[in-house]
């Protein structure tokens, strides 16, 4: 029984290999052909950037991207501010009541449905719309502010926990007044913490599909729901483009993420 | 700022006691925004779901309790007759099934891969996990839209199968169950690796070899040791998929097509081409109870394995 070893478990490894190899290649072969020259799948006709120009020139792209980065922008920052103030309030504070309730209410978004989600604000704020005649960008910030703040909130909060309370206690005793111990010695410990809240809450509002498709008012579409209504019709590679560089920007956010959550360690 | 010379309180105490309250405020701008953005219209949702259907959508602010009868039940527009809802419900059956497949498929194949990540050297282990966390975070759409150029009809797998000769004609695989359900356990793999590897990281690999060496075979070794020692990161594990496939929308829209519509696209007809919000409303909320159901089951076996130890 010498070279037993029970973390060897027969097939594991092999289904292992198996599963990466189909978590990857769908991804490879749609980065693959965003630089084909033809536009057939299956058919490679060399390499040119000529959907990523088909992409860049389409103005309905243009006008989607745009108004992807403004929500996404605007939803990451307010989600990280209101995030911040809450893991500040949750965690910098003895346990009282109703703390409970505070984490149910702020991990809400991540429980329920995002068609449930989506179709609820569709009936809050067609009555919004009616009442006031807004038709807005508000609506899909302040809707995806609210599914950003948890994702937000959970970095950093983790950075918040690992920190130690006595550095404050200690800014405390000699005399900093609470604002400067939190300007001087809270919020510095705090920033990579909030960097990689921001991050997360930007990619996760930059890629969002079900509740900008059901909030939006016509003519709205970000770069998400703008691909949906182009995979109802006819696909080119153009699609494949656009997906190629979303996907760039969201691995490159998450590599970033990675490494400033990875110092705890 | 608080008195710090009060000699019958420690210092401490008093600055801890006043900043304490104060910092609960902290929590209200939160508060605020997902009452006004996330459980505020679920309220509103609740109310609508008990309305009368606008004639172009939106509602009639009469009481009726249409919305949730058409979701069970459906009266025949020449006789009347009232019957069972069979398209709702077997919306609901399939989305359940579907589901539950998709969690199985997630499993059989996510276990071993976890295993896979845990058990290789500490340092290989961040590159491994970090490759099932960058799919987990691409756009769900995008990874959706990739398993689609594999499978439909002009798709990789037949343009192969008819350039090899092996088929004439494509074969059908887009806007079939077998299309979402390859699609969801694609999408939501990663949700089930992530919290078994937590789970299996942890693990006394010890007691497997203590188990061996009481002579229990490999199979009373899985059943008997290992899984209810990672009891906690499998049921984790399982919920994070079953939930959302459960919900699922844009992968069985895109690979399901209209045929093959599950309880997400079913809400979604309601507000659109359906106008039938009380019936979309009340199907949203029937959507909600189910997932809700699902996590205290979870809440459950979390408290349990808890108290275990």
């Amino acid at each position: 029984m010498a070279s037993f070893d029970v973390r060897r478990q027969r097939g594991f490894t092999t289904i292992a290999l198996i599963a990466f190899v189909a978590l990857y290649a769908p991804l490879v072969t749609l980065v693959a052909y965003s630089f084909n020259a033809g536009a057939t799948l299956g058919v490679w006709e060399g390499f040119s950037w000529r959907w990523y120009q088909a992409a860049w020139q389409n103005e309905r792209v243009q006008d989607a991207t745009l108004r992807s980065l403004i929500v996404a922008v605007f939803a990451a920052a307010f989600a990280t501010l209101i995030a911040v103030m809450a893991a500040l309030g949750t965690t910098r504070t003895g346990p009282y009541r109703g703390r409970t309730a505070v984490y149910a209410l702020i991990n809400q978004p991540l429980m329920v449905p995002e068609i449930v989600t989506g179709t609820a604000l569709l009936i809050a704020f067609a009555g919004v719309k009616q009442a006031t005649g807004y038709q807005g960008l508000g609506y899909l910030i302040a809707a995806h502010t609210a599914f950003c703040i948890p994702f937000a909130y959970l970095p950093i909060r983790a950075r918040l926990e690992g920190l130690d309370a006595t550095l404050e206690t200690a800014a405390a005793d000699l005399y900093a007044p609470p604002w400067a111990a939190f300007r001087r010695v809270t919020l510095p410990l705090m920033a990579p913490g909030i960097l990689a809240g921001a991050m997360l809450a930007f990619v996760i509002s930059l890629d969002d599909v079900v509740i900008t498709e059901l909030v939006k008012t016509a003519g709205q579409d970000t770069l998400p729901t703008y691909m949906l209504g182009q995979l109802r019709r006819q696909i080119t590679p153009e699609i494949n483009a656009i997906s190629t560089v979303l996907l760039g920007v969201s691995a490159l956010i998450v590599t970033l993420f990675f490494v400033l959550t990875r110092k705890r360690a | 700022m608080a008195p710090r010379d009060t000699a019958s309180q420690p210092p401490e105490r008093s600055i801890q006691d006043t900043r304490l309250r104060r910092l609960w405020l902290l929590n209200l701008p939160a508060l605020f925004w997902l009452m006004l953005f996330a459980a505020g219209p679920l309220a509103i949702m609740l109310v609508y779901s008990f309305l009368e259907a606008g004639d172009y959508g939106g509602v009639e602010w009469v009481f009726s309790t249409q919305g949730w009868f058409e979701v069970f039940f459906s009266r025949d527009i020449f006789t009347g007759d009232v019957g069972i809802a069979e398209a709702h419900l077997s919306i609901f059956w399939r989305s359940l099934w579907l589901a539950g497949l998709t969690t199985l498929i997630c499993l059989v194949l996510g276990f071993p891969t976890a295993w896979f990540i845990a058990t290789r050297p500490p340092e290989q282990r961040n590159l491994w996990l970090f490759l099932v966390t960058i799919p987990f975070w691409t756009n769900l759409l995008i990874r959706t839209f990739a398993m689609l150029e594999w499978i439909r009809n002009q798709g990789l797998i037949n343009s192969a199968l008819m350039g090899l000769g092996l088929t004439e004609a494509p074969i059908q695989m887009l806007y079939t169950d077998g299309a979402i359900l390859a699609g969801m356990a694609y999408v939501y793999f990663p949700l089930m690796v992530l919290p078994l590897y937590a789970a299996l990281e942890r693990l006394d690999f010890r007691l497997i070899e203590a188990a061996y060496d009481l002579y229990a075979r490999r199979t009373a070794v899985l059943w008997r040791v290992i899984l209810p020692l990672v009891r906690p990161g499998l049921v984790a594990g399982c919920i994070l998929v079953f939930v959302p496939a459960l919900g699922a929308y844009v992968t069985p829209r895109i690979l399901g097509g209209g045929k093959n519509m599950m309880l997400g696209n079913l809400i979604e007809l309601q507000f659109g081409q359906g106008r039938n919000w009380p019936l979309g409303a009340a199907l949203s909320i029937a959507l909600l109870a189910l997932v809700m159901a699902a996590l205290l089951i979870y809440v459950r076996a979390a408290q349990r394995a808890a108290r275990d130890g």
